[in-house]
């Protein structure tokens, strides 16, 4: 090949054998698309959260039975009701806004306290070892061994129904497997030289689990939570769906697919609504998830 | 009165070995039965080959791991393993540069973080902006650049990466430092570099140490005395020009003879040890290297050789028998 024919940017670029990239992608391989439509998704969630009342344009209560099973715009609906109405005439968008609001609520309030319990248990097993280890995977086993459903069956059934047990009984989900995973990792963290090293230098516990161990473990405990928002997500969906979680009038994303099961061939929109939030918001927060995951590791930038 | 003080130090594993239903029980004898003085300022170097328990003495002497059995005194006070708040005051004085230097460190926090962590640690009540300022002032003493503090440990070069861990290990200016082979991950050109380095920092702040190192040459530069263990004991100790010029035990030239120095090609014989270092697990009795020893006599196979004096050194030996009974009680 002669000087001739070399493309022109190539002798722009001064000889250098790296050429500069376009900015777009630059801007693409530092926020995959994946992840930009998943954070686009969380945000306009987190939005529908704050303003639901103000954004729904009916009460998500009214009914208004002349305009019963209204079907939404894909399937022929007009404007006045964008995702059709349910059996009663009441406004889908208004009640699947509403029902965001409180499913988002609920799972993430649960996932935290499930975090805050497993790490802190996982720690506290980790640090003490003998006895106290022994009475940690005991509880773990027991809360593994039961089937998470029955359990919250069962208090429902004795304590009632109100939204904040509610919240407080789906954040005893999963709080078992997090609490595993922080005592493996901090079990092998203990023995790795930096834990050690910090130990060595007279550092207290506080120091060396909070301040060390806990952003070395993070990435793995952040999958393992965003695995359980979308989980606790389902859970309430099924409790309420059973008639158990959510109670009317209030209204989820469960409960709206519950209620619209009935109507399923006739109306099929009424549970077609919250079932694709449910998908996209467990899909969007997977990839928040793994993305945040390498997002924190100094080491893979 | 020294430093520190060790006696009769053992430090023994229960272990199972394969064989029978559930294995046989048995005591690995990791270190058994040391002692040794450090005197203020002074640098002693521990050599031996692998698994003859020099990093297991180290971590015993600072209290890291519990003793069998023994004492280890620091400043006239006791050195414990209970991780207390007692123990972590005591970290204050005394400090440990590791042997692989990305494992110690933790790979999350920018290396100024890290070395600033004893001041935060020890002296909380300094503010931020002043333990940033001291950081600086110790980056620059071990030869890192001050752009340098935000950096992570994956960063940096194997040899920066040693100089922090030193760094963080001198930033309270301890007492006591143990160098657990703190060269022996590096490549060579930068352990001269790395030895330099700590032989600076040890003139200007004049620390005690217990330099541990497999390698002759280099335990040779940095210490003041120099003791050689063998399976967990000290078979010989001395002044460094001594013992590896004239090494009395058999071990100890056996050693001495493996260093590789072009100018004595020809002129002085290679002792060649016969089989491999006994297991700690089951010790020959008697004197520990008499199977490998080639003056072995028949009292070696029966009776173990106590350390004994034998003017600025101490030898355990059977074919060094101890010069005089007042040499002994004068030591």
């Amino acid at each position: 090949m002669s000087t001739e024919t070399l493309p022109s940017e190539q002798a722009d670029a001064g000889g250098s054998v790296f050429s500069s990239k376009n900015v777009l992608r630059v801007f693409f391989e530092k926020w995959p698309l994946a992840v930009l439509l998943a954070l686009s998704w969380i945000a306009l969630l987190v939005i529908i959260v704050a303003f639901a009342p103000f954004i729904a344009p009916y009460d998500y209560l009214a009914i208004s039975l002349t305009d019963r099973l209204a079907p939404p715009l894909f399937l022929g609906g007009g404007w006045a009701h964008p995702l059709g109405t349910d059996e009663l005439g009441r406004d889908v968008l208004s009640r699947l806004l509403m029902s965001v609001r409180i499913s988002i609520v609920i799972a993430f309030l649960s996932t935290l306290i499930a975090a805050t319990l497993g790490v802190s248990l996982g720690f506290i097993a980790a640090y003490f070892r003998g006895k106290v280890e022994q009475l940690v995977l005991m509880l773990i086993d027991a809360q593994a061994a039961m089937p998470f459903m029955i359990i919250a069956l069962a208090v429902l059934a004795f304590f009632g129904n109100s939204l904040m047990l509610f919240t407080i009984l789906m954040g005893f989900y999963g709080w078992e497997r997090i609490a595993r995973i922080a005592r493996g990792l901090a079990l092998s963290a203990n023995e790795q030289g930096y834990a050690t090293a910090v130990r060595d230098i007279g550092a207290s516990p506080w120091r060396i689990y909070g301040r060390h161990i806990l952003p070395n473990i993070a990435s793995t405990l952040i999958v393992s939570m965003t695995l359980n928002f979308p989980e606790v997500i389902l859970l309430e969906s099924g409790l309420s769906f059973l008639g158990l979680g959510v109670q009317p009038p209030l209204s989820s994303l469960g409960n709206m697919v519950g209620y619209g099961r009935d109507y399923i061939q006739s109306a099929p929109w009424i549970m077609l609504a919250p079932s694709v939030v449910i998908v996209l918001t467990t899909l969007a927060i997977s990839i928040v998830g793994d993305w945040l995951r390498d997002l924190f590791d100094p080491t893979l930038s | 009165m020294p430093l520190v003080s060790v006696r009769d130090l053992k430090r023994h594993y229960d272990i199972r070995l394969t064989g029978g239903l559930f294995g046989r029980r048995a005591k690995l004898k990791a270190v058994d039965g040391v002692s040794f003085d450090l005197k203020m300022g002074e640098t002693l170097g521990l050599v031996g080959e692998s698994g003859c328990g020099k990093s297991t003495t180290a971590k015993l002497v600072l209290g890291l791991i519990p003793a069998t059995s023994g004492t280890v005194s620091f400043d006239g006070s006791a050195v414990t393993a209970a991780h207390d708040a007692q123990w972590r005051h005591m970290r204050r004085r005394m400090q440990m540069i590791y042997q692989d230097p990305l494992g110690a460190l933790d790979r999350r926090l920018p290396v100024s973080a890290q070395i600033g962590e004893p001041i935060a640690v020890h002296e909380p009540h300094v503010p931020a902006d002043e333990r940033e300022a001291r950081v600086g002032e110790i980056m620059t003493s071990v030869g890192l650049r001050a752009d340098q503090a935000a950096s992570y440990p994956h960063e940096l070069s194997g040899g920066q990466r040693q100089r922090v861990v030193i760094a963080r290990a001198l930033a309270l200016q301890p007492d006591f430092i143990v160098c657990d082979e703190p060269v022996s991950a590096l490549d060579v050109s930068i352990q001269a570099q790395v030895l330099n380095l700590l032989e600076d920092l040890k003139e200007r702040n004049g620390f005690t140490s217990l330099f541990i190192s497999h390698d002759l040459k280099v335990v040779r530069q940095m210490s003041d005395r120099v003791a050689v263990m063998y399976l967990g004991m000290i078979v010989e100790e001395g002044p460094p020009e001594d013992v590896f010029h004239a090494p009395m035990h058999p071990y100890t030239q056996a050693l001495v003879s493996a260093i590789p120095t072009p100018s004595r090609r020809g002129k002085r014989e290679r002792i060649v040890l016969e089989g491999d270092p006994p297991n700690p697990v089951n010790k020959p009795s008697g004197c520990p290297f008499h199977p490998r020893c080639p003056s072995a006599m028949s009292e070696c196979r029966e009776f173990q050789p106590m350390l004994a004096s034998h003017g600025s050194r101490k030898v355990a030996c059977h074919l060094r028998p101890a010069p005089s009974a007042g040499l002994i009680a004068a030591e």
